[in-house]
């Protein structure tokens, strides 16, 4: 325990951040996020890096875009409706193809919304990041010490498939302590022959650019895209799966609603009841086939999430139509309780899911 | 598997958010799992304030502290809003000097320890969170001198010995009150 430390969530992907190499930080101060910019404010001018606080958060993200044009590590980060301030730019980073790393903490919505936890954004970040055809690598941390390995790994997957790696977490996650320790192997970041870093008469000059006007030309690139897509969907899923051997309930949550599921999980089993979890860590690609394969033994299905249903959509699509999915869910910045998840387990347990 | 659920409350400026802390300092150092989470919503504009702790030798699943087993009020209002959450059979330790009306659970254990007045009796206004903590862990039996003092490192920068030495005191006025 000696090597553990009590840090913020939002403290944590700070500190991963700089590890990972990253010395650029652009962002605007806005709840519940707002100690990763202190945090950066604190750290960066002493090792050589660059804090700024952008007078808006679509300065702050094409900002980034700037860096990330020269091959360095580079992130943003804030909180639901600074995102959505930020999804022209994001739009372009993909249309440049740029790496970055965004971290928005979740708050409820729609609108100024409130400060309070929410997952509400989920289709925005998994479907609808901006205008055009493109995906992000979204990632969703359910403890400090996934805020903090899953922004070392944003940063790793942004570089080798030259896109934005999103951290999708919440204000719980963001404002609580938990150990973690920082000792993780980050891989250096690859040679990038495309960035713009002056060519010293030696090559032809590199451009990074999202318009092309000969639409042959981009329908090729938004193809090639989609190439790598199904390369990411194929390689990088990540969840984790929790009690499924013999379950025939699944609860599918992600973030602080996997970890208010755990209680209600083990609760259930005391009395019986076979069920267990799948963990989306990846929202996007979606472990589709985690779903799908665990049709061999789950009946039912409960998607629990701090939004009025944005994930289910994907249970039920990956589920294809062959379990019933249902909804345990509380919004506008409210989180469900484990008895709330438990009700929703007995249920579907007495619907026929178990039992 | 054992679990303690903590939550403390109080106003803004009493080290609601710093005690809690040190209890989850406290647990990590003695190789418990542990989470602490702050409340930063509006009510924190109003100058209340508070924090959930777990301490367990297991995994922590919902840091969410809804039913604490050991509830902390530094004033009345956190005693209004908290005091039905207590589990039965819990503790409920409240600052006496500011809070004058008794308790109304019957199910819980009480300790009104004049937190505030003996903070400023002994020299140390701004320490009545750690007389408080300082009792919470002689009643739960985990009051020992060198995690005590293991924790308190953690929480408070070395530079600082001055403030570690009045920590110490409080806690232990605390533990013997």
């Amino acid at each position: 325990m000696a090597d553990k430390v009590l840090m913020k969530g939002n403290e944590a992907i700070a500190e991963a951040a700089i590890m990972a190499g990253c010395r650029f930080y652009f962002g605007y101060p806005i709840t519940p996020q707002t100690e990763i910019a202190a945090y950066m404010a604190k750290r960066m001018p002493k090792i050589g890096g660059t804090f700024l606080q952008a007078e808006s958060e679509v300065a702050a993200i094409n900002m980034v875009y700037g860096v990330a044009s020269t091959g360095l590590r580079v992130m943003t980060s804030s909180s639901s409706p600074g995102i959505s301030l930020k999804s022209e730019g994001l739009s372009y980073l993909a249309g440049a193809d740029l790496p970055s790393l965004v971290v928005n903490v979740q708050r409820g919505g729609p609108g100024l919304g409130g400060i309070q936890p929410s997952q509400s954004d989920y289709f925005q970040a998994t479907k609808a990041g901006g205008h055009g055809d493109f995906r992000m690598i979204v990632l969703a941390p359910s403890s400090v010490q996934e805020m903090a390995e899953l922004t070392v790994r944003g940063f790793e997957l942004a570089d080798q498939y030259r896109m934005t790696a999103m951290i999708l977490a919440d204000g719980t996650m963001g404002q609580m302590m938990e150990p973690v320790s920082l000792n993780f192997d980050v891989k250096p970041s690859p040679e990038k022959p495309w960035a713009t870093t002056g060519t010293k008469l030696e090559r032809p000059h590199n451009i990074v650019n999202s318009l092309s006007l000969v639409p042959e030309e981009l329908e090729d690139l938004n193809f090639k895209r989609y190439e790598k897509y199904k390369i990411i969907e194929e390689n990088e899923v990540m969840y984790e799966s929790y009690r499924m051997e013999d379950a025939e309930i699944c609860i599918a949550a992600f973030g602080i609603a996997a970890r208010v599921s755990r209680n209600a999980i083990d609760a259930a089993r005391e009395l019986g009841i076979k069920v267990g979890m799948i963990r989306p860590i990846t929202l996007w690609p979606f472990p589709k086939k985690a779903f799908k394969e665990s049709l061999s033994t789950v009946k039912s299905y409960i998607s629990v999430e701090l939004s009025m249903g944005q994930m289910i959509e994907d249970v039920m699509l990956a589920t294809e139509g062959r379990a019933p999915v249902t909804l345990c869910n509380r919004a506008g910045g409210m989180i469900p309780s484990p008895e709330q998840v438990l009700e929703s387990i007995k249920l579907a347990a007495k619907n026929g899911g178990n039992n | 598997m054992s679990t303690k659920e903590f939550l403390f409350s109080g106003f803004g400026g009493q080290g609601i958010l710093f005690a809690g802390k040190f209890i989850a300092y406290k647990g990590l150092m003695e190789g418990k799992q542990v989470s602490w989470l702050p409340s930063y919503g509006p009510e924190m504009r109003g100058g209340t304030a508070s924090c959930g702790i777990i301490v367990s030798d297991g995994q922590v699943g919902s840091p969410i502290v809804a039913r604490p087993d050991i509830l902390v009020a530094m004033n009345l209002p956190s005693l209004d809003r908290y005091e039905q959450s207590v589990k039965p059979g819990g503790m409920i330790f409240y600052d006496s000097s500011l809070i004058e009306r008794p308790l109304t659970r019957t199910d819980v254990k009480a300790f009104a320890v004049p937190a505030t007045r003996l903070a400023g009796e002994n020299g140390f206004p701004t320490l009545g969170n750690m007389i408080l903590v300082g009792k919470i862990l002689a009643a739960i039996g985990e009051f020992d001198e060198a995690g005590v003092d293991a924790a308190l490192a953690k929480v408070i920068s070395a530079k600082r010995a001055d403030m570690l030495e009045i920590n110490r005191k409080a806690l232990l006025l605390g533990a013997n009150y």
